[in-house]
């Protein structure tokens, strides 16, 4: 009997010898800083899109279609994507629900923004984006989905752009068998984002659509929802939009001990606004002190025994940046302001800039 | 008591401290104004700029496949040190600087970006950035003042080794890449004083070690080896890019801060110094080429040395255009505005290198009093 010795797959380690050797060639870049320029969306690149098409839905909402690379794995109806878009030269990233059904692989998906007053990233994408612009994704990810086996009796409570993930589950037919119920608000008919898809699907007995116009009807209340759903609590709830109407729906649910069955999706992150000073946090040292708006976080840090990078220590070196979390910090030079949520990657001066407002610093 | 004080001219004796606090908030402003309104053209400009330089990069790199054929030799070679220069100078040194980081743009960060040059980024980073921009010209702080191989003030002190100089800079100017390594290592003082053992600094060794290893294998081996037949004259071609890149860059450097007209200033003189101190300073420490738009940019704007020293992150396809202020400023303060076209100042800067190569002719009077304050220069 004659033993072999194992030998490692052929072809993954011509690969990687292949790869190791493109890569001397181009040192110091990587061969993709280089297939970037022809071919932004190829697969083994950075998950990107390119921008197809923008159609306007209503008069302050737009629906984006967007080619995503070869790597992108599809999402489920009712998830979100993370888009890296630049506006005015800076990378800014923003979550929106996918709002097309899960197509074949490589079927473009769509986005369905609703400009927000001063909102920098969904008037760009509203109103200046133009076909060809090249944006960068993340995987599609979130909970706010159907389960694999959909309920029998569903009810959606959605008000506003929170129609999007919603609008997702319907154009996938998933809910095809079960009865839907959509209680939706706006504040005008006009102002219905797919509102002439959505009543299509009414008629068509697919889902029964209780249409709030706010303007006229008022905000919907707990009581309203009773009386127009009489059995909601009977159904397996999801329900997206303003943080009021879903702070009052858990409040509601969690007191007919039916939370379980209620699905939430918040659209509107947490609105940062700056101050002066707040509680620090470094993260990784796990440090968190009390500073002032006009001491460097830099200072701040190394006052709290926290082994700070550090440089010049007059703003001009970029050796003390970090990434900040959350939070917002000043800048001590010209008093502006930087903010930042989870994922958006911002990285600050610390010996420029102080908190204003709590803020967590990946350190 | 600066050094430039001890000149027969003081060119800041005339200034007040409010003088002095009123151009520091005056160049605080235009750095405001000009931030402010970075934004979509500004990213324009450098990602373009990288994808012209990528291009030609690999363009040029592709016809030196065919360098066994002179005139392909010719165009190979040009497109590649013209490659080279845009990378070490308008794209590299600039990113390097942080100019570029509020984009966000993860791609074309301080941070992440790594050059074309055997001294690796972060190396480099704490040198220039940190040490060079904060300590400009100050004597025995700023080591960009002859790299520590050479002699180009009256007040450091004269050794008969400098009378190699002119040589030593022409070797530096050929392999200055190498030449910036060793220095961002700071390899001779560390050496002369033993830490060759030091862990610290043979693990920063060894980095450059390995970047260098990166750089040869990459231009010396591997890119003649694809060429197949057209090695040796791909090799000689790559070697010729890099030498046109080191003359080219270190003719630029050279010029920013060793022409004649521009100041240097003493060790205590920084004690205490204040943001418009500290202007000033880049002000009198810095020169600028005068020249076309086409220089501007191969020369990675450092044309606008003096723009580049008041503001290092502002994006440099601005110095341009903040000149005229910068100068306006200069003028009502009766400052000098050092610039020349750039035979003109490399001529002096290599006038000076000869100069000091000799002791001094006067010997200076090294009693004067020391009691004055630093930058403040009023009634000292």
């Amino acid at each position: 009997m004659t033993t072999t010795v194992p030998r490692s797959p052929a072809p993954a380690s011509l690969r990687r010898r292949f790869l190791r050797l493109a890569a001397a060639v181009t040192t110091p870049l990587v061969p993709d800083d280089y297939l970037d320029l022809v071919a932004p969306l190829r697969a083994g690149a950075d998950l990107r899109g390119r921008i197809v098409e923008v159609r306007p839905e209503t008069r302050d909402a737009a629906t984006v279609v967007i080619q995503p690379g070869r790597d992108w794995r599809g999402h489920r109806p009712g998830q979100y994507v993370r888009l890296g878009v630049d506006v005015d030269g800076v990378r800014q990233w923003r979550a929106y629900s996918v709002t097309s059904a899960p197509g074949r692989h490589h079927d473009p998906i769509t986005i369905t923004v609703k400009a927000i007053p001063g909102g920098l990233v969904s008037n760009h994408l509203v109103r200046h984006v133009r076909p060809g612009t090249i944006v960068q994704l993340d995987q599609a990810q979130g909970e706010f989905v159907l389960p694999a086996t959909p309920p029998a009796r569903v009810l959606l409570v959605t008000a506003g752009s929170g129609i999007t993930p919603v609008m997702g589950m319907l154009r996938s037919g998933v809910l095809a068998g079960s009865d839907v119920t959509l209680v939706h608000s706006a504040p005008t008919a006009a102002d219905v984002i797919f509102g002439a898809e959505l009543r299509n699907l009414a008629a068509a007995g697919t889902v029964r659509l209780v249409e709030r116009h706010t303007r006229e009807d008022g905000q919907l209340s707990l009581a309203d929802l009773a009386a127009l759903v009489p059995d909601h609590r009977d159904r397996e709830t999801w329900a997206c939009g303003p943080v009021g109407l879903i702070d009052a729906l858990t409040a509601h649910w969690a007191a007919a001990e039916r939370a379980g069955r209620l699905h939430i999706e918040r659209f509107r992150p947490t609105v940062i606004s700056p101050g002066a000073g707040g509680t620090v946090t470094f993260g990784r040292s796990g440090v968190t002190v009390t500073a002032d708006g006009s001491t460097p976080l830099l200072e701040v840090g190394e006052t709290a025994g926290v082994l700070m990078p550090s440089g010049c220590r007059m703003g001009i070196c970029y050796g003390c940046v970090l990434p900040l979390r959350q939070g917002a910090v000043r800048d001590l030079r010209n008093g502006a302001f930087t903010t930042a949520v989870p994922g958006d990657g911002v990285l600050v001066q610390t010996c420029v800039s102080a908190a204003a407002g709590p803020c967590d610093l990946d350190h | 008591m600066t050094v430039i004080q001890r000149k027969p001219v003081n060119p800041i004796a005339h200034l007040t401290a409010e003088d002095i606090a009123v151009i520091g908030k005056e160049l605080d402003a235009i750095r405001d104004r000009v931030m402010a309104d970075l934004g979509e053209r500004d990213a324009r400009y450098i990602r373009r700029l990288i994808r012209t330089q990528r291009s030609l990069e690999l363009g040029s790199r592709a016809v030196l496949l065919f360098s066994l054929f002179p005139p392909a030799w010719i165009v190979g070679t040009a497109g590649l040190s013209v490659a080279k220069i845009l990378e070490n100078m308008e794209i590299g040194h600039n990113v390097l600087h942080g100019q570029w980081d509020w984009m966000r743009d993860p791609k074309i960060h301080s941070t992440t970006w790594e050059w074309d040059h055997v001294s690796p980024a972060d190396q480099w980073k704490h040198s220039h950035n940190e040490l060079h921009h904060r300590y400009t010209n100050v004597v025995g702080k700023d080591n960009d003042l002859g790299y520590g191989i050479m002699r180009v003030d009256e007040d450091q002190p004269w050794h008969p080794l400098h009378l190699g100089q002119p040589l030593w800079n022409l070797l530096n100017a050929c392999f200055f890449e190498y030449g910036i390594a060793a220095y961002d290592l700071e390899l001779g003082r560390n050496l002369k004083e033993g830490r060759h053992r030091d862990p610290e600094f043979r693990a920063r060794a060894r980095a450059v070690g390995r970047k260098i290893r990166r750089q040869v294998l990459k231009d010396y081996v591997l890119h003649p080896l694809l060429s197949g037949p057209s090695f040796l004259s791909t090799l000689a071609a790559t070697f010729a890019a890099n030498l046109v890149r080191n003359l080219w860059s270190h003719s630029v450097i050279m010029c920013g801060h060793f022409p004649e007209g521009v100041e240097t200033f003493e060790k205590t003189s920084i004690e205490g110094e204040s943001r418009g101190e500290w202007y000033l300073r880049q002000m009198l420490g810095s020169a600028n080429i005068s020249g076309s738009r086409l220089l501007h940019i191969m020369s990675g704007n450092l044309s606008h040395q003096i723009e580049h020293h008041l503001f290092p992150d502002l994006p440099s396809n601005r110095y341009r255009e903040v000149v005229p202020e910068v100068r306006a400023l200069f003028d009502r303060y009766g400052l000098t505005y050092t610039t020349g076209s750039l035979p003109r100042q490399v001529f002096s800067a290599w006038k000076k290198v000869i100069r000091l190569s000799l002791p001094n002719r006067r010997p200076r009077d090294r009693a004067g009093d020391r009691a004055a304050p630093a930058l403040t220069a009023s009634g000292a």
